[in-house]
């Protein structure tokens, strides 16, 4: 099935902008950034995609069970440019989280590579499934 | 695979056309408070999505292909037409429990004509966080040429 969903041609999606113009403080437009999440045992992935974000515009802030992700853009062109055609719109990217499990704070990791977030969240001891062996008498 | 093209259409006189209705775009935003989202349709549904920009020297193309490294990709050209081609990879790790997946894996491939005639050799592509900049030197008699008025 793998093999499958990597030959596909990939469709064209508009991004998703952020409802509700109440929480902006900044102008200029906020997407919602497409994700991929994951967990196992003892960590949950999560993968972002947030092209034009650097490394350093990147900001992950978790507060209790919320995990928010915001990542801001520089723009691209140079004074001179004048545009012909625009397809998409850039802006910045943010999204929260409520997490489900305890998340050890001070172990996430975060990568940003070619665009894509990677933050590792490890789960707090407490949060981690304990095998309960049943004991025969 | 499906591959559409754009600008097939006469040089003279269509640039300003598109100017006028994104001037009317915004104007409309402004005036209703809203944002276009929903109202604009992509100019061409064919992934990736690309912005096209010129300065006085080149056209600039731009994508946004996050996750897409070099090697996945293709850009060639033929007369005034440039295609960008490659592969998302998405690998899904078969030992953990997905509870998300939007970003999607796939082919793409896109073909455009680009307005104006393009010095060939001399194309750049640079890929840096997740966005492509192709940057087109435009031929020398694109290029836009001041014209002195003789008293």
């Amino acid at each position: 099935m793998a093999n499958e969903s990597q030959s596909r041609d990939m469709q064209v999606k508009g991004k998703q902008e952020v409802a509700g113009a109440a929480e902006q403080t900044r102008p200029g437009r906020v997407f919602i950034p497409p994700v991929d999440i994951s967990e196992d045992e003892n960590v949950i992935t999560l993968l972002a995609d947030m092209p034009g974000v650097a490394p350093n515009d990147v900001n992950i802030d978790v507060r209790e069970n919320t995990l928010t992700l915001s990542g801001e853009i520089k723009p691209f062109e140079g004074a001179e440019e004048t545009d012909i055609l625009v397809e998409y719109d850039t802006g910045q990217y943010y999204r929260q989280f409520t997490l489900p499990e305890l998340v050890d704070q001070d172990k996430i990791d975060a990568q940003l590579k070619d665009g894509v977030l990677t933050l590792v969240l490890p789960k707090a001891e407490a949060a981690k499934p304990k095998k309960i062996e049943i004991k025969n008498n | 695979m499906i591959t559409r093209r754009l600008f097939d259409f006469p040089d003279f006189g269509w640039r300003n056309s598109f100017e006028e209705m994104e001037r009317m775009r915004r104007y409309l935003d402004q005036v209703l408070g809203q944002s276009e989202a929903g109202l604009r349709i992509p100019a061409a549904g064919v992934f990736p999505l690309v912005n096209l920009t010129e300065t006085k020297e080149n056209y600039m193309l731009r994508a946004e292909l996050p996750g897409v490294t070099a090697q996945d990709l293709d850009i060639q050209t033929t007369g005034r037409n440039i295609t960008i081609s490659g592969e998302r990879k998405i690998e899904p790790d078969p030992n953990v429990r997905y509870h998300r997946r939007e970003r999607e894996p796939g082919r793409f491939s896109r073909a455009m004509t680009l307005p104006g005639d393009i010095d060939r050799e001399k194309i750049e592509a640079s890929l840096e966080n997740g966005v492509l900049t192709i940057t087109i030197p435009k031929s020398e008699k694109a290029r836009p040429r001041q014209i002195t008025i003789k008293s």
